[in-house]
């Protein structure tokens, strides 16, 4: 039990809290600009390097150096939207979609030509484990993500739901048309749509350059399972995103647990393939996701 | 010396072009005509490069093989495996819309991939698939088998683009493109819409199988670095967007264009201070992830725009 829980559970536990930050942002560009971000995972790359970039001047904790990251990929969303995005924005989505799997090599390429394209670790050396109750082990790492994206969660939750940019947002989100011709300002929505999903990113990929180590294609690598828990999650609904972002990276890393006899259940070298799996029979069976997102 | 190394390389330049064009007339089948969002090419182009591998290369312990057949069995074996796979995702995904259909077709390309590094019995792993022959290679030796190979890829080229311009002016083709421009109106017309999209993406998906194939041919090495989604799915689409997408000689044209600017670019780039040479594929991918921006904004209908054919009557 302690076993599932120490090697398991809390290493799932991680790998959707990423998960959850990146669909956040996937979820409400989907559900308020109407495409699907390609470049997101790479717009969490961006700001794994800001971080790295600002960690080499300041030898603090890298956490403290996520606002960094942050300004980063914030200025990169906007910026991209604004040039590359918006005069697409009449257009049908599709060539929108396209724009934005061309942004994404951009930023791929504009890292691994700043930074190049070895890996880099952000904290060297192995940080000794939280050792609960005598039997659980969790790393201080997976706890900062887990409590991180809690704590992100609430925020959230009560940024959407109390204050007047969350709600026309999420206006927005459900009916663009009314939401327009009742008097809401779209350019504002769509800028804090970038700004929160870019900033977000940041944090996710602190997190997974954390957990593993920083490289350019780190984002892109996380891209479709971010896609399945958006979808999951419903599109447009970011506190949906999150729960999906949990339950995809539970589904892949528990897949590979013994659940019958000794043998894992998936080999975990197709791991990953079973963010796929759930995203191809989600957008086939039940593109809504589970809490009646939008369908396009 | 000089010219001799110019004409190699130009053959060379070639090769790969034609095995572009290929992907790239395979993609306007799939996106120009049908209107159909395929980014999962890599998938494909792996999938049709390992038939024919398999097919015909001498046995060997590592992967599955020792079938030693002709080459062009193999690329027959590549179309008819490549358009099963095809068949057998269009069945599932093809009633997707756009960008659930590119989120679909990546996420299978992707699992092709996971595929192809895991499963060693078949593939031999990522160590890849060696001693791939080429065609006619009893014929011809050293260098001149490069020629020879130039002229079989481009016969390739040629018989894909007549049946697809005769795909494109027939009564199909226009159905085709009543259903991309309007699937509503094409419905009401009484075209089987789900039928014609399957169709379309089983052809695209089994001439991009020929191009995967003919590629482990002319390289006679083949490991899963080949199915990358950059330098096939993704350089694919800015060809033929930059070409004129629903014109077939807009992407042959495209191919051609821009693989051209991709290797003559290397010439260059190789020339720089070493620290800067060993970046400048990034330099390039970024110049492409720019081109693309243009092209999108300035240039939709790219170098050789869409024309339709002329309506002809039957003269009584």
């Amino acid at each position: 039990m302690s076993e599932f829980i120490n090697f398991y559970l809390f290493p799932a536990l991680t790998i959707g809290s990423i998960y959850a930050l990146g669909a956040v942002g996937i979820s409400m560009i989907f559900g308020i600009l109407r495409f699907a971000h390609f470049a997101h995972g790479d717009l969490m790359t961006l700001g794994t390097y800001g971080i790295l970039a600002a960690a080499a001047l300041m030898p603090v904790n890298p956490l403290l150096l996520v606002p960094f990251g942050m300004a980063l990929t914030v200025f990169a969303a906007l910026f991209v939207d604004r040039y590359f995005y918006r005069p697409l924005r009449d257009l049908p989505t599709i060539y929108t979609v396209i724009s934005s799997f061309g942004i994404a090599l951009v930023f791929r390429s504009l890292i691994q030509l700043v930074w190049g394209s070895e890996n880099q670790v952000l904290v060297a050396g192995v940080r000794p484990p939280l050792i609960l109750f005598d039997t659980f082990r969790v790393s201080v790492l997976h706890l900062q993500a887990i409590v991180t994206t809690a704590v992100i969660a609430v925020l959230l939750h009560f940024f959407l739901t109390a204050t007047r940019t969350g709600r026309s947002m999420r206006a927005v989100a459900d009916d663009p048309e009314l939401a327009e011709v009742s008097g809401l300002d779209t350019a504002k929505v769509v800028r804090w749509t970038w700004i929160i999903g870019a900033a977000l990113a940041a944090v996710a990929g602190a997190f997974a350059a954390l957990n593993t180590s920083a490289h350019p294609n780190l984002g892109w690598n996380l891209l479709l399972p971010m896609f399945a828990a958006a979808i999951l999650g419903g599109i447009g609904k970011p506190m949906g995103a999150m729960a999906g972002g949990f339950i995809i990276g539970m589904a892949e890393e528990l897949s590979s647990y013994h659940w019958i006899g000794d043998e894992a259940l998936i080999s975990p070298s197709y791991k990953t393939a079973v963010a796929f799996v759930i995203m191809i029979s989600l957008l086939i069976f039940r593109p809504q996701g589970l809490f009646k997102g939008r369908l396009l | 010396m000089e010219l001799t190394g110019l004409f190699f390389y130009v053959v060379s330049l070639l090769i790969m072009g034609g095995i572009y064009a290929l992907l790239c007339l395979a993609l306007n089948v799939q996106w120009g005509m049908g209107g159909l969002f395929n980014a999962g090419i890599a998938g494909f182009y792996g999938v049709g490069a390992y038939t024919s591998a398999i097919l015909s290369t001498a046995a060997s312990g590592r992967h599955l093989g020792g079938f030693s057949m002709p080459v062009p069995i193999g690329l027959v074996g590549a179309a008819l495996v490549a358009g099963i796979t095809g068949w057998a995702v269009a069945r599932i995904c093809v009633r997707l819309k756009s960008d659930y259909l590119a989120m679909a077709s990546i996420g299978i390309a992707e699992i092709l991939r996971l595929v192809f590094v895991n499963e060693s019995w078949l593939t031999n792993g990522s160590l890849g698939v060696s001693r791939i022959p080429r065609p006619l290679s009893d014929f011809t030796t050293g260098r001149m088998s490069d020629v020879v190979f130039l002229g079989f890829v481009w016969v390739i080229v040629l018989l894909v683009y007549v049946a697809t311009s005769r795909l494109y002016d027939s009564p199909w083709g226009r159905s085709l493109r009543a259903i991309r421009d309007n699937e509503a109106s094409a419905l009401a017309a009484g075209k089987n819409v789900e039928k014609y999209r399957i169709q379309t993406f089983v052809i695209g998906c089994a001439v991009m199988g020929v191009a995967g194939g003919l590629s482990a041919h002319y390289f006679r090495f083949l490991s899963p670095t080949a199915t990358d989604p950059l330098l096939t799915t993704f350089l694919v689409w800015v060809m033929l967007m930059a070409g004129g997408s629903g014109n077939n000689r807009g992407a042959i044209l495209g191919a051609l264009t821009i693989w051209t600017l991709w290797s003559v670019t290397e010439i260059f780039t190789n020339r720089l201070p070493p620290e800067w040479a060993t970046r400048s594929s990034f330099i390039r991918m970024l110049l492409v992830g720019l081109l693309l921006q243009f092209v999108l904004q300035r240039f939709r209908s790219g170098l050789l725009p869409e024309k339709s054919p002329p309506v002809r009557f039957r003269k009584d």
